[in-house]
């Protein structure tokens, strides 16, 4: 026999189980778009899972997840009611939600209107008969999916999801919640899931945004999810993301923001749930004077893994970015921040400027943070910093000889530090409804 | 002010502490009467910070010897939220921020731990709101502070008047001014010395921990001290401000070394006294 020589198969059975058959495509929906998935499909077929070998993984174990057997939860259509999602439910968008279940859309639980003629708040199945043109030009178009495993296959997935269109010049007056409900522990098998969401801001308009996943009932479950964001030319966007799944959950999203010359982009990325999560998110700056405000904070105990992969990419001149983002890990957690800025050779007279704050709350918890900057223009202002830190004592002392406890200082101290985040939600409901739960979640840990 | 049915408040006896072994405190004596405004003078290492910070209860410094008695009970042996519960109070050098906590929800909390602690009756927010603005009078405090974080973004002298609004509001027995003047402008200056005056009553007792004699011009001591090297080496009155503020600390200093010289050779010919050898060996360190 002699030996023949061919490329490492790197087809990992696993995750090819999770991908659908798209050959059953054929002839249901639009034809742009089954083909879309099937190119999706077999990068699921010929990428590697990823593993703590990859330099992009290194700190992030995510081979719990295969241990377990998921059904697609497109199969599953469980019973929810409006009752069911009241704690969950924003005052502030009553009449602007866009609820999923298990990521299919569900028009009793979701609620539109009196928003202006240019706001167009749909569910993408729906959209996809009125809009066809527009979603073919932005679908899985700022998200290169390619390489990520996990992004292909939530692109292998897309049936439904959130759209998201607000015309030119046009002002929403309401903030828009994308309500991403698991249903959990329902069913026999564990289910997966694969939200997607698809927002395009056009030139000179303004939204704001609340892209929610929660969960009804705890249990293992998989949630893969993937936003993509196109905002015009001084489009305004704030979008606020919150990750609060089950404590028994798998979490894994991919955020691509696109901006447009002098356009502004804030997110607030919130994550609390989740047995282990993944969120990756890449800003690109592809226009002059764009300006980026990232907020991010994951508070995480027991055995929780929370991994957040930022990318912010300054392409073009007089960019400004300002990031925060700060970790707070309890019992035997471990949070893992890796933050890029590229400031690419034309992007002179860039801004950019990023802050890692990190507090552990036990020994044996652990935080890794890794900030890095590859800067190519010559003139620019760039600063990063990292610290990760205990409670200070000089700051349990000011509270103690004020006469608190060393346990109400300490969930004060921990309280502060998270709020300085949730504060700067935009929406008032939700940053009271966020403060009860750090609250709740600080005192259960003590 | 001094008054003869004045009861003991503070009683510090031979207080000795050190911070990562190194003794800072070496002995200590003082009794603050109520009614009493103490000063304590000294220049910068002296041990006045330490002293005030050994009194509220700070874990970074260890007691090595003496006993300090706050109204008749042992103060060591108690954690430094029960000082501040029973009436201590430390006004901080450098007021730590807490961004995310507003001030009026700290305040309450901070009022409402106490007033369990008293058996007083605890206040809810619309009560505590009207309790507050009153107390905000005493250190001209803009009621707007009560909405922003603890500290956060305050300028110097918003955050003294911040520590002095919660002196207000914890109406504690004895109040440990550590370096209250330091950074004030003569407006802020003028305005947190008011607050405490305003704040003084028979019962209670004031300790200024100060550098310079200028915070003494608008609160008056009843005593002053001057510390140096971890000792009290010289008491006396308000005058005695005045006279460190031209003379400087160095003649308090020679003075006592040659006192504790005097003592020595004393001590020597008879039986030598341990006090006495220490204060020798110490003054010459």
């Amino acid at each position: 026999m002699s030996a023949v020589m061919k490329a490492p198969d790197v087809r990992d059975e696993y995750l090819a189980s999770l991908a659908p058959d798209t050959n059953a495509l054929a002839g249901a929906g639009s034809d742009w778009l089954n083909a879309l998935r099937a190119e999706a499909a077999a990068c699921v077929n010929s990428l590697p899972y990823p593993t703590t070998h990859d330099e992009e993984w290194r700190f992030t174990d995510f081979g719990l997840l295969r241990k377990t057997v998921f059904a697609s939860a497109a199969d599953i259509s469980p019973e929810v009611s409006l009752t069911d999602i009241a704690p969950f439910v924003l005052p502030e968008s009553a009449k602007s939600r866009l609820v999923f279940i298990n990521g299919i859309y569900a028009p009793h639980l979701s609620a539109g209107a009196n928003l202006p003629q240019g706001v167009v708040m749909s569910n993408l199945a729906a959209g996809l008969s009125s809009h066809d043109a527009v979603i073919r030009a932005h679908l899985a178009q700022q998200l290169n999916f390619h390489n990520e495993a996990f992004a292909a296959l939530n692109t292998s997935h897309i049936s439904d999801g959130a759209l998201v269109l607000i015309a030119k010049d046009t002002v929403c007056p309401a903030p828009i919640h994308l309500l991403f409900i698991a249903t959990g522990a329902t069913a026999d098998t564990p289910q997966a899931s694969y939200p997607r969401c698809l927002i395009i801001a056009e030139a000179g308009s303004t939204c704001a945004l609340i892209e929610d996943y929660v969960c009804l009932n705890s249990g293992v479950y998989f949630t893969d999810a993937v936003c993509e964001i196109t905002i015009g030319e001084n489009a305004v966007v704030e979008h606020t993301r919150l990750q609060r799944e089950s404590h028994s959950a798998f979490h894994m999203a991919y955020g691509a923001v696109a901006l447009a010359r002098g356009s502004n982009y804030t997110a607030h990325n919130i994550a609390f749930g989740a047995r282990i999560s993944r969120h990756d998110l890449r800003i690109t700056q592809n226009g002059e004077a764009a300006q980026c405000t990232l907020n991010g904070l994951a508070l995480i105990s027991g055995r929780q893994i929370a991994d957040t992969h930022t990318v912010m990419d300054h392409a073009q001149p007089n960019g400004q970015s300002t990031q925060l983002h700060k970790c707070i890990a309890d019992g035997g957690a471990h949070a893992v921040f890796n933050g890029k800025i590229f400031v690419r050779k034309d992007a002179q007279h860039t801004h950019a400027a990023q802050q890692s704050r990190n507090l552990l709350l036990s020994n044996k918890a652990r935080i890794d943070t890794k900030p890095q900057l590859e800067i190519f223009a010559d003139d620019v202002k760039c600063a990063h910093g990292a610290t990760v830190s205990q409670l200070e004592t000089e700051e349990m002392f000011y509270l103690n000889s004020r006469g608190l406890s060393p346990l109400t200082a300490r969930n004060l101290l921990i309280y502060a530090f998270a709020e300085e985040i949730v504060d700067r939600i935009p929406v008032t409901s939700l940053v009271k409804q966020l403060s009860k739960t750090l609250s709740e979640q600080i005192m259960e840990h003590t | 002010m001094i008054s003869s049915n004045s009861k003991v408040i503070l009683e510090v006896r031979n207080l000795s502490a050190s911070v990562a072994g190194i003794e800072i405190l070496k002995g200590i004596n003082l009794t603050v009467r109520s009614g009493e405004v103490h000063a304590i003078m000294g220049p910068n290492g002296s041990g006045k910070s330490t002293f005030s910070k050994v009194l509220a209860g700070h874990p970074g410094y260890t007691v090595t010897g003496g006993e300090v008695l706050f109204e008749g009970q042992n103060l060591l042996e108690l954690p430094p939220e029960e000082r501040a519960r029973n009436g201590v109070f430390l006004a901080f050098q450098y007021p730590i921020e807490i961004p995310g906590v507003s001030n009026s929800a700290f305040l309450r909390l901070t009022y409402n731990t106490q007033q369990a602690h008293r058996g007083g009756e605890e206040l809810d927010p619309l009560e505590f709101h009207d309790f507050i603005q009153e107390k905000c009078k005493i250190v001209e405090m803009d009621p707007r502070f009560l909405d922003r974080s603890v500290n956060e973004g305050f300028s110097g002298g918003e955050k003294k008047r911040n520590e002095i609004l919660q002196m207000a509001v914890l109406d504690p027995r004895l109040a440990i001014l550590d370096e209250t003047d330091s950074g004030l402008d003569i407006d802020a200056l003028r305005i947190v010395a008011s607050g405490v005056n305003k704040l003084m009553t028979p019962d209670n007792a004031v300790i200024m921990v100060t550098h310079y004699q200028r915070l003494l011009n608008y609160i008056t001591p009843d005593f002053v001290h001057v510390m140096r090297r971890g000792r009290i080496i010289k008491t006396g009155g308000k005058e005695l401000a005045l006279e460190l503020e031209t003379r400087g600390y160095d003649w308090v200093d020679d003075e006592y070394q040659r006192a504790a010289d005097a003592h020595g050779r004393a001590t020597a010919k008879g039986s030598a006294s341990a006090a006495g050898a220490g204060r020798a060996g110490a003054a010459s360190a």
